[in-house]
């Protein structure tokens, strides 16, 4: 397999600062308020991403949780160059890729790519399979004859549990879950190294569900894939990822270790987060509950995003941003009381 | 417990243009009063359907085709028009899935409840807008007085949900209907939801359906549970015990599925091959034969029927499996 | 909310400039001026000292200009037909059409909303069967037949009603009202009802299938599961969400109603604004015809802005910053 950096050490990916503010205020005219009673000239954005810093090692399955609309599926886009960033870096085997011209980027379009939540809506509902497949293939590889293109269709096919006959269909005759594995075998059949999945679970059901993470756990397995995987479901995500991004408002909360993050989660949100997973056979409730409400990314509050919500914050969490800081046994947490050690 | 529902063979069909389609075949339950009973299954298994035919609202080309509904004691499925509206609402309400399309857009909080109110009971506005106030006061929407005059668009989908329980509090039901109360929102906001439901029923002794997808969020809630494949309940019974020692194979699937924490991550999950069939092509037989790692000869030949199963503390609960069957031998 | 309004105005002001332009553009290139005021028996000499006078001779974007800048201070030039400004040959005949569009809107909301509503509630209802094949039968019949035909039942055949004119009119502070004298609004019923006729079976139909959809959502599901009552329920909850693409369209379509006048004032010898242009056709009364234009054309901006705008105020739900 084509992974030409096999040391383990260095990142694969490696993204700092990054940001990515969408602008909302639509045209000119939308862009006035009254303000005192006078005609003022504003800008509405979206501050979707806030200096965003991590690494991805290579054969990690990197997991961003966080609740809706926190900035998941934009930093996914950010990194793998569907969205330009507005600040900061993006790194991939050591090259810096967000500033990359669209043919410099050629390559890495094949080594890293996407799949989407929605099955139904990523397929193109007029090709037959095979075309769909066949595509970034012919692409990516204009070299290959069409007797090797259809040879690696159909092993790809195989290998996302799918059948030969699957490719003569349109993707309406398929379910939820045979999309997801369509949208799957269409990122895996250029051989890539990194797949971002943006919540490639959450519109199927839960038997359907498994059928996919094994997919996705088995193609790891064989290909060394790296996996950004972005979810809101916090049992799958502690069931395949190795490392974890917790997300609130367009920061990093925390980032740590699986086993670490579950067993001893330090951001106050991260600990809101998990004691809220519902879990076969727990009875007591334990919940932690927030205070206020989620505010929107478009009016950022100050200092630390979670002040607002927070149980621990003090006058400093409403000055000042906090850092993400590494503690002593590696994990990252912005938090000033973490910092402090008053948590 | 005394029972403050029976659902009894109730059978739903959905009149269309290629014949009737059975959306809920025979399915049968009891509900106590103050008593906690999920409902779970997957996306078109039938939950929703069931809900609604409790309170005999299904959608128009649905009908109920057979069996009955006994609301405290009275047979509810049978009603004329008039008295049943009198029940909705009033002493059985439900809370919807999607809180940003429940509440009607153009008209008020306030005006949303105090018509909820007046529907049931001859009071004026200020008397209905002082117990809306209260039941917006006890599902923590702070200063509720203000927020009666506002939008539903004005509210986030969290505070529209409790908003909705609020509603559905209004005229002090015996029993609520919620179906999918939190499948649209935030883990932190269903957490808290629930806790609600939680802290309602132990308050107020209503009894709750909670229709979900998500097994793990009932079993949090509710004393007892209902698996729902294809439009028949396949399995019932106390809440730890179907978790716990499931008995039906597609129960037996549907949680080997699930990640189970710390100790197992990262191997491969359990998976259950194949879907669940579209009502149009229900397989003969037991409808799930086809996914079923026990399946025998007889369950693609005869349907089984709910068979008891029994517990080693003495519980025992429902279990529609050929496996279950004494004649059969035994497993 | 401020940008919402603001952005209405100034589309009605890039509307209303598009259609100067097409006025302006009829002017300069339709018909002489010069041979409408002089005739055929002028001198080449004189024509040509008329033109310099009128500045037709200038550059089109100054004709342009001052055609605009005459506009704006109402100055749409003379009527060749009726020597008289051209703005007040429109002032004087409007009267007639409003009234006669104003009447027909009104035929069009009170038969409509409930006739659509309750084909919307009882689809499958022998009635509401009846109202939409009715209603099929209305699009497709040509207005004039409408016209004519009723024309002949109740005036010819039955002798109910007069066929043409406005009957007895008040002047009221110039404005000629038919709405003060009994044969005034006998006069009004055959031509207004004609004129409906358009619209009528498109409302119906818009009303009901807006309606329709309503009646599926899942907040109206809710209402019932509230237990309201179901009059509540189809006449507050439902109607209250149709009424928003109603009002939207219906604008729109008041625009369309004051266009049609044009066919309806000439059967019935209305004598309006519709009947004036048909005139001014005939008789190439150019400055009229932009007159015509440009005041039918306002007439419909107006009423489209201020229906966008009860529109925003109606809905709570229209965003304040105006994005979709
Ligand atoms: N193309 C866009 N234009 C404007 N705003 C956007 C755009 N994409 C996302 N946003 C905004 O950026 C924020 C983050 O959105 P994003 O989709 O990344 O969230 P998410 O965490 O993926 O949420 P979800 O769990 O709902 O998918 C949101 O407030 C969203 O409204
Ligand atoms: N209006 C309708 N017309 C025809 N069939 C319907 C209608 N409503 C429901 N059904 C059928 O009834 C079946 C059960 O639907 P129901 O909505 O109860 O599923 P559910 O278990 O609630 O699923 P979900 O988790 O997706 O809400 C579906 O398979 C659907 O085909
Ligand atoms: S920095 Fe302060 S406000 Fe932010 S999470 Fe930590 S304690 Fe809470
Ligand atoms: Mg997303
Ligand atoms: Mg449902």
């Amino acid at each position: 397999m084509n992974a030409p950096f096999s040391d383990k050490t260095k990142p694969l990916l490696s993204v700092r600062d990054l940001s990515k503010i969408f602008d909302i205020s639509g045209g000119f005219l939308d862009q006035l308020t009254l303000k005192n009673g006078r005609l003022r000239r504003e800008k509405t954005t979206v501050k979707a991403l806030n200096r965003v810093s991590f690494d991805i090692a290579p054969g990690e399955t990197f997991s961003v949780v966080g609740e809706s609309g926190c900035g998941k599926s934009t930093l996914g886009r950010t990194v793998i160059g569907l969205y330009p960033p507005d600040g900061g870096e993006v790194h991939y085997g050591g090259e810096r890729i967000d500033t990359l011209s669209s043919r410099r980027m050629l390559p890495f379009r094949r080594r890293m790519q996407m799949v989407f939540q929605d099955p139904y809506a990523s397929l193109n509902p007029r090709k037959r399979v095979a075309a769909i497949l066949e595509e970034p293939l012919r692409f990516h590889h204009p070299d290959m004859t069409a007797d090797e293109v259809g040879d690696r269709v159909k092993e790809v096919m195989e290998q996302v549990g799918g059948d030969v006959q699957w490719l003569t269909r349109l993707p309406h005759e398929f379910s939820g879950g045979q999309r997801q594995r369509i949208s799957i075998a269409r990122a895996l059949v250029v051989d890539p190294e990194f797949i971002v999945a943006d919540e490639p679970i959450s519109a199927l059901d839960v038997s359907i569900q498994a059928q996919i993470l094994n997919l996705m756990m088995d193609a790891r397995e064989q290909r060394g894939l790296t996996y950004m995987f972005i979810a809101h479901d916090l049992s799958v995500v502690e069931h395949i990822s190795t490392r974890v991004a917790v997300m609130y408002l367009g920061s990093l909360c925390e980032v740590a270790d699986v086993d670490r993050l579950f067993a001893d989660p330090r951001h106050p949100y991260t600990r809101a987060l998990l004691s809220a997973i519902p879990r076969l056979g727990k009875k007591k409730s334990d919940h932690v509950r927030l205070k206020g409400e989620v505010p929107t990314p478009i009016n950022l509050p100050t200092g630390c995003v979670f002040h607002g919500r927070c149980l621990y914050a003090d006058e400093r969490c409403v000055r000042e941003i906090p850092e993400l800081l590494k503690q002593d046994d590696g994990v990252l947490a912005a938090c000033h009381g973490v910092e402090e050690g008053r948590l | 417990m005394s029972a403050l529902l029976q659902v009894q063979d109730l059978t739903v069909n959905f009149a269309l243009r290629t014949g009737d389609l059975t959306a809920l075949n025979g399915v049968t339950f009891a509900l106590g009063e103050g008593e906690r009973l999920g409902l779970v299954g997957e996306s078109g298994a039938g939950k929703s359907v069931a809900g609604f035919a409790i309170i005999n609202l299904i959608g128009k080309p649905g009908y109920i085709a057979g069996g009955r509904v006994l609301f405290q004691g009275e047979e509810i499925s049978a009603l004329p028009e008039e008295a049943i509206r009198r029940i909705r609402g009033h002493r059985i309400s439900m809370v919807f899935q999607d809180p940003m399309m429940t509440l009607n857009p153009v008209l008020t909080i306030g005006t949303q409840m105090v018509e909820t109110l007046q529907a049931h009971r001859n009071i004026g506005q200020s008397e209905a807008e002082a117990i809306a106030v209260d039941k917006l006061r006890q599902v923590h929407i702070p200063s509720p007085e203000k927020r009666l005059h506002q939008y539903p668009h004005e509210f986030s989908g969290g505070m529209r949900q409790r908003i909705i329980i609020a509603i559905a509090l209004l005229n002090d039901p015996q029993l609520i209907i919620a179906d999918e109360p939190t499948t649209a929102l935030d883990v932190t906001i269903q957490a808290e939801i629930m806790d609600l439901f939680l802290e309602l029923c132990r308050q107020t002794r209503m009894g709750l359906i909670l229709i979900t997808h998500d097994l793990a969020v009932v079993s949090e809630t509710t004393e007892k549970i209902a698996v729902m494949y294809a439009g028949e309940i396949v399995e019932e019974g106390r809440t730890e015990d179907v978790v716990r020692r499931p008995r039906h194979p597609y129960t037996q699937g549907l949680i080997a599925a699930l990640p189970q924490g710390d100790d197992q991550r990262g191997t491969r999950l359990n998976q259950i091959p194949g879907t669940m069939p579209t009502l149009t092509r229900i397989p003969p037989g037991c409808s799930f034969h086809p996914r079923c790692p026990h399946a025998m000869d007889v369950c693609s030949e005869r349907a089984p029927g709910p068979l008891p199963v029994a517990y080693p503390d003495g519980g025992g609960g429902m279990a529609a499996c050929h496996l279950y069957d004494p004649n059969l031998g035994d497993r | 909310m401020v940008a919402f309004i603001i952005r209405r105005i100034v589309q009605a002001f890039l509307v209303m400039f598009i259609i100067s332009s097409i006025g302006f553009a009829i002017k300069h290139n339709v018909g002489d001026p010069v041979w409408q005021i002089t005739g055929i028996s002028v001198s080449k000499a004189e024509r040509e000292r008329i033109r310099e006078q009128l500045g037709l001779n200038d550059p089109v974007y100054i004709q342009y200009i001052n055609f605009l800048k005459n506009a704006a201070h109402g100055d749409l030039g003379q009527s060749y037909f009726y020597k008289k400004p051209a703005a007040d040959v429109i002032l004087d005949k409007a009267p007639a059409t409003l009234e006669l569009v104003l009447v027909s809107s009104m035929i069009i909301v009170v038969l409509s909303i409930p006739l659509g509503v309750y084909a919307a509630i009882y689809p499958k209802r022998i009635f509401s069967r009846v109202v939409m094949g009715g209603s099929i039968v209305g699009v497709s019949i040509p207005v004039f037949l409408i016209a004519i035909m009723g024309v002949y039942l109740f005036s010819v055949h039955l002798g109910w009603l007069p066929s043409f004119g406005r009957g007895a009119t008040v002047n009221v502070g110039g404005w000629r009202t038919g709405f003060l004298t009994v044969d005034g609004w006998l006069h009004l019923i055959l031509p207004s009802l004609s004129l409906s006729s358009i619209m009528l079976p498109l409302f119906i139909r818009l009303i009901r299938s807006e309606m329709m959809e309503v009646l599926e959502s899942d907040y109206i599901r809710y209402a019932w599961a509230k237990g309201l009552k179901k009059y509540r329920i189809w006449f507050l909850h439902a109607f209250k969400n149709t009424l928003l693409p109603v009002i939207t369209v219906g604008g729109v379509q008041l625009g369309i109603t004051i266009a049609f006048t044009i066919l309806t004032e000439t059967v019935f010898q209305w004598q309006g604004l519709g009947f004036l242009f048909m005139e001014a056709v005939e008789r190439s009364d150019t400055a009229l015809l932009v007159a015509y234009l440009m005041f039918v054309g306002m007439i419909m901006v107006v009423v489209n802005t201020v229906v966008d705008i009860i529109y925003g105020v109606v809905n709570p739900t229209v965003r304040i910053a105006g994005t979709k």
